[in-house]
């Protein structure tokens, strides 16, 4: 398991001062806009598609029969056309420059490829396959995506993951990745390259960044279906209002009516749709996580269960010694003291552990913990090291007058010579409670003697226990995986906060625990880095594999997280939620704001007619053209007021899934209802100024 | 406003009786939809039938099923019509034009009954036996069926899309529940004064001087199922207008209550079956709330509605009955448009703009407060599958109703289905105004003239069935387009119903957890009911905007 600091907790807020607009961007994405106007690409958002057509008529009926209402709408609805296609272009022109400067990684180099017969020849990095050995040496750039199969090497990844300080990348074990454009920055070493040119890591991820590729996903699949029927009903309200109309001796011209469609049909959600999704992918690319499908993003916001691995994850990666416990006839001065020089040999962080507890029982309470340290302690003279082996279990000093040892309590009691009824029981004690029990004693003249326990403690990571609070109100079960036995696992599950425990697991267990939950129906998360962890990462219907790991473990997963950092499953939840959540969001806004649409455009078609109708102009927008341009206007402008809303997505609290609706539908349902009535009215006040209207 | 007492007085008597057999009979439905034994009666049936009682259908050969068991009906009743002169019992009666006897084959099949002949003057006892009376137990047992297998189905998970039997259904359906409540309810029907006879017309002198001719017929045995089964075909052309089909306020209140039973009670037969009572509770909450604003909004507008004639009158009088009065005629009339009878007490055509509208309003809803039988229930379940679609989204969560998630394919099972009725009704519409033939028919200009006509279409289309009035429907134009409009607005549906039960019937079943958005409490009745309206309210606002709204602002 990879070690890492916790990240300073990846705070999912911090995220929406990206969702501002600025005018640089909206120029930048103007020409891809435009050419996003091709009606081919507009096929798939039909929504957007009709409106299209609309324009396209209103621009042909007001060629032939011009009039300043016509030449209004005819300009509003290419602009509302035309603010869809500059949200999805907006949304891609955030990973271009990212995308860009991954392509500068790719410019050809030349590989040192080494042939089956152990000759080295140079070749064009864009000529090797899978299966090709390559060496790299010191200021070189790695020439594709592989794994260290001989030679430790320190390379400098940053400008994949962003992170300035080299990491180690070794043959063997579960560092052994490295990917494709990076740069060797010490000694050399051997790499079998796993993939095809074209088809890399950083080619996967300029792809994802620039969201050129991106699929569509299948609840967008499925929302998009719901947008296509409302507006296949709207577009029959409005053919068959014509006929309707006329009957009733309110005859209507075919602009008016197109105002009408595009005004109810969803163009809100059916404009921002493709630019939401775009930008969740890119919500996660911000935080160094690559989804290799958006079809994970959105099985994330879905998870039920969440596997963490203990170390690393939910307690940092050492132990701590956090109590000393004294048996029957011993000073806490003694066993203070002896502890101390017990661990002045052990440069462990645990044995490091032990020299900052004393410290702080010295200073007084409240520094003691980890990383307090900084005094230095002389070793007296005349002292022997007596450094940790397998054989004895055991660490300590000799000093000149006595011997002093600390070790597992099996170890000791037998170096000792005999037990202690306290002592085994303060032993237990430290084990029931999760902790490891470090047994010190001291020897003057061959005569032993027991002092008392260390309680070495897993330290629960700052925060994490917030964090599974948040995942229980959303309705996700969070499940420890340690290797740690039964008795211990309980404890420390306790104190995280963590809903269960899969103690003593084998990666066997992992992949049977994920099955399990899945055949009860229920969406499993997990991460890892080793190439054990693969089977289950591929299991997992969320598999975040961290970048130091494996290859194979990043091949099994479908995510990637540059950073290493375990905790990010959290967020990525949230992210897949806040994904979801805003395309719902803005439906509701979008259908709620036809009421107020009806009420302004209505009253304005037939009041000619029926002049009895003034009553429903609850509005009193000033005349039937002017209300049904203002109607137009804000159907257009309400698109780009809420571009930023779709980039940065909307604001998320874990709560109750009631909770949550309860705000959304307030915010978006009742604020869509009732936003359009005083937009359109203010929009009036201006354009009624508009001669001829 | 003395009537107001009387008013309340009425809907509470009828809410009481619901609320003590409701829960009753939902219990007796889910036993009949989910049980595994076959009544000796029902196995004979079976065995003419030649149908393996046990064997589930995939959701295709149900589909298929119900459309062949409707196209028989169909066939069957247009060959009663057309050749009426040659059968028995035929009062004398002529065959059937062509386009009539499509039209009332059409319409009995569908359970809309909706009727362009006047009952006692164009039909005999045979027809009106065997092929009106049967249609309308066998139509509202489609219904019921279909809604059985719907409930099956999110019930069911992993079986590949079986989703029951329909004919195991169907049988049961009318042994069971149909028969038994429509002889009881027949029997206090004769007892409440309904006539119920087998002798033809008889001739009767008239205090001054004159004679009428008094149809008889077999009439409380046709009401008692013309109510049960939310199908609204009377004997005579008045409906229960008439008072030898609703002779006084209390039959008038079991008529409702009849018409009610089964909607409510198959809710909560829905919330057995899925192993949840509280979900039934739920959807049958949302029914409630707009049954009773139709209600409120119905009466409102007959007992104190705008319009200067209704006030110089005292009350909006024309067209109803004085033994009903004003409340229980605008309280039949709300109860029949919202559940797809069609049964009238009171001309609709002659309610105030505002009453009419609401009326119109309670059809357009697409028959889900609280429905036909069985099509109620699972025109609000597509209902219910949209709001959670949207309410999932918004609680971060792909949208998953009861356990099933809703992907594409079910939400364009959902979306064609919600489709579906508005196309029908505003296409007819169009229609029926862009011919001479169409206007042609209508008795009033202008925008009451239009309503006459929409009310048609939208009775058709939702298969209601009531008549506004005032429109002269007999015609080759009107009853081959309202033909057409009851014959898809009904077997459309029905198949995507199937098909989606199929497909979750097909579906593995998904865990709730505290991030499942609950689908039983009052937040979730409410949004349902806002997507209702809206939903509805904004495909139709245009058209009620030029019918009822223009001539109630006048």
């Amino acid at each position: 398991m990879t070690v890492t600091e916790p990240s300073p907790a990846a705070e999912p807020r911090t995220a929406s001062s990206s969702g501002v607009l600025t005018p640089a961007q909206l120029a930048e994405a103007l020409p891809g806009a435009l050419r996003k106007l091709d009606p081919r690409e507009l096929l798939a958002t039909p929504v957007m598609l009709v409106v299209e057509v609309g324009a396209v008529a209103t621009t042909v009926l007001s060629v032939l029969d011009p009039s300043v209402l016509g030449w209004f709408v005819t300009v509003w609805l290419w602009l509302t056309v035309l603010f869809g296609t500059l949200a999805e272009s907006v949304a891609e022109g955030r990973g271009k420059a990212q995308a860009a400067s991954l392509r500068a990684l790719q410019t050809e180099t030349s590989a040192r490829r080494r042939t089956p017969s152990g000759e080295v020849e140079d070749v064009p990095s864009t000529s090797l396959h899978v299966g090709d050995v390559v060496l790299v040496a010191a200021g070189e750039r790695i020439p594709g995506d592989g794994e260290v199969i001989e030679g430790v090497a320190s390379v400098d990844e940053s400008a994949v993951t962003g992170e300035s300080a080299p990491v180690i990348r070794e043959s063997g074990g579960d560092r052994s990745a490295v990917t494709g454009g990076t740069t060797v920055l010490s000694d050399e070493i051997a790499v079998r390259i796993s993939s095809e040119p074209g088809q890399s890591f950083v080619d996967r991820m300029i792809s994802l960044v620039e969201g050129s590729e991106r699929q569509r996903t299948p609840n967008e699949l499925a929302l998009n279906v719901l947008l296509s029927a409302l507006t296949v009903v709207f577009v029959v309200v409005c053919v068959t209002l014509w006929p309707v109309a006329s009957y009733s001796g309110a005859r209507q011209s075919v602009l008016v009516l197109l105002a009408l469609l595009v005004c109810l049909i969803p163009t809100t959600i059916g404009a921002l749709l493709s630019a939401i999704g775009i930008a969740g992918m890119d919500r996660l690319v911000r935080r160094n996580v690559l989804a290799m499908s958006g079809r994970a993003v959105e099985a994330a916001g879905d998870i039920d269960v969440l596997l963490l691995d203990k170390t690393g994850t939910i307690t940092l990666g050492n132990r701590y010694a956090t109590e000393l416990l004294r048996t029957d006839g011993v000073t806490e001065e003694e066993l203070a003291e002896a502890a101390l020089l017990s661990s002045l040999a052990d440069e462990t962080p645990e044995g490091r552990s032990v020299v900052d507890l004393v410290d702080g029982l010295v200073d007084g309470p409240g520094t003691t913990g980890a990383g307090s340290g900084g005094r230095r302690h002389e070793v007296p003279r005349g002292t022997t090291l007596v450094e940790f082996s397998a054989t004895t279990r055991m660490s300590g000093v000799d000093l000149p007058d006595r011997e002093i040892r600390k070790g597992a309590a099996s170890a000791v009691k037998e170096w000792v010579g005999h037990g202690d009824d306290l002592l085994d029981e303060l032993v237990d004690q430290v084990s029931r409670s999760g902790g490891t029990p470090l047994v010190v004693a001291e020897s003057r003249d061959g005569r032993g003697r027991l002092l008392g326990v260390i309680h070495l403690k897993d330290v629960v990571k700052p925060g994490i226990t917030e964090r599974f609070e948040e995942m229980r109100a959303i309705g996700i079960r969070t499940v420890m995986i340690t290797g740690d036995n039964a008795v211990t696992a309980q404890a420390i599950a306790k104190e995280a906060g963590v809903d269960d425990f899969l103690a003593e697991a084998t990666p066997e267990d992992k992949l049977a625990l994920i099955r399990q939950e899945q055949e009860g129906g229920r969406l499993v998360a997990m991460c890892g880095d080793g190439t054990n962890d693969a089977p289950a990462l591929a299991q997992a219907d969320v598999g975040v594999a961290m970048n130091t790991g494996t290859v194979a473990a990043k091949e099994a997963g479908n995510m990637v997280d540059l950073d290493s950092d375990p905790t990010k499953l959290i967020d990525i939840v949230e992210i897949g939620k806040q994904l979801l959540i805003t395309r719902g969001a803005l439906t509701t806004f979008s259908v709620a704001n036809d009421v107020a649409k009806y009420f302004a455009i209505l009253p304005a078609m037939f009041v000619v007619a029926f002049p009895q109708l003034d009553v429903l102009n609850v509005m009193r927008l000033s005349s039937p053209e002017s209300a049904i341009v203002s109607a137009v206007v804000f159907n257009a402008l309400v698109i780009v007021a809420l571009i930023p809303l779709a980039l940065r997505g909307v604001t998320y609290r874990p709560s109750s899934a009631a909770a949550l609706l309860r705000r959304n539908l307030l915010v978006y349902g009742v604020g869509g209802l009732l936003a359009p009535f005083v937009g359109i009215k203010l929009l009036d006040l201006v354009i009624s100024l508009v001669p001829g209207l | 406003m003395s009537e107001v007492l009387p008013a309340l007085g009425q809907i509470a008597a009828l809410v009481l009786l619901l609320v003590l057999t409701v829960p009753l009979l939902a219990r007796h439905l889910a036993t009949t939809y989910t049980g595994e034994r076959h009544l000796a009666v029902e196995r004979l049936a079976y065995r003419v039938l030649r149908v393996a009682p046990d064997a589930d259908q995939h959701w295709r050969t149900y589909a298929l099923s119900v459309l062949g068991f409707s196209l028989v009906g169909v066939l069957a009743l247009y060959a009663l019509g057309r050749l009426q002169q040659f059968l028995p019992l035929s009062l004398g009666f002529g065959a059937l034009p062509a386009d009539g006897a499509w039209n009332t084959a059409v319409s009995f099949v569908t359970n809309t009954n909706w009727q362009w002949y006047s009952g006692e003057a164009a039909l005999g006892h045979l027809v009106q036996a065997s092929g009106l009376t049967v249609q309308n137990f066998v139509s509202a047992g489609v219904g019921m069926s279909v809604a059985a297998a719907f409930a099956r189905g999110l019930a069911l998970a992993d079986n590949g899309g079986r989703v029951g039997n329909f004919f195991t259904d169907l049988v049961r359906t009318v042994v069971r529940v149909l028969l038994p409540i429509a002889l009881v309810a027949a029997v206090v029907l004769v007892l409440l004064g309904v006539v119920q006879n087998l002798s033809g017309d008889r001739v009767m002198d008239t205090l001054t001087g004159g004679t009428q001719v008094l149809t008889g017929g077999p009439v409380a045995s046709q009401e008692a199922i013309k109510e049960l089964g939310t199908n609204g075909g009377g004997f005579y052309n008045v409906n229960s207008a008439h008072p030898f089909e609703n002779p006084s306020p209390l039959s008038n209140l079991l008529e409702m209550y009849l018409i009610l039973l089964v909607p409510f009670a198959m809710v909560g037969a829905f919330g057995r079956i899925v192993g949840d009572k509280r979900q039934g509770w739920a959807v049958g909450a949302v029914m409630t709330v707009l049954l009773g604003a139709v209600v409120a909004a119905t009466t409102w507008a007959e007992m104190a509605g705008p319009g200067s004639a209704p006030q110089l009158a005292g009350g909006a009088m024309e067209g109803k009955e004085v033994r009903f009065g004003e409340a229980a005629s605008a309280l039949f009339a709300a109860v029949t448009t919202g559940t797809s009878t069609g049964a009238v007490n009171a001309m609709h055509d002659s309610f105030t703009a505002a009453g009419g509208g609401t009326v119109m309003f309670a059809m357009m809803l697409g028959e889900i407060a609280p429905g036909g039988v069985g099509s109620g229930l699972y025109g609000m379940l597509v209902l219910a599958v949209v709001t959670v679609f949207l309410a999932g989204l918004m609680v971060g969560r792909t949208p998953e109703y009861l356990g099933k998630k809703i992907s594409q394919r079910e939400m364009g099972l959902v979306a064609a289905y919600v489709l579906t009725t508005p196309v029908l009704l505003l296409v007819g519409i169009a229609v029926a105004v862009s011919f001479d033939a169409g206007p042609a028919g209508v008795l009033n200009s202008g925008p009451h003239g239009f309503s006459e006509m929409l009310y048609a279409v939208t009775s058709a289309a939702n298969n209601n069935g009531s008549a506004f009035g005032g429109l002269t429907s007999g015609t080759p134009f009107w009853n081959t387009l309202l033909g057409v409009l009851m014959l898809l607005g009904r077997f459309v549906p029905i198949v995507l119903v199937l098909a989606l039960a199929g497909r979750f019937a097909a579906a593995r079943r998904v865990p709730a957890g505290s991030g499942t958005l609950p689908t039983h409490r009052p937040l979730f009745v409410a949004l349902l009911t806002g997507v209702a309206l809206v939903l509805v309210g904004l495909t139709y606002v245009p058209v009620l905007l030029l019918g009822p709204v223009v001539e109630s602002l006048s």
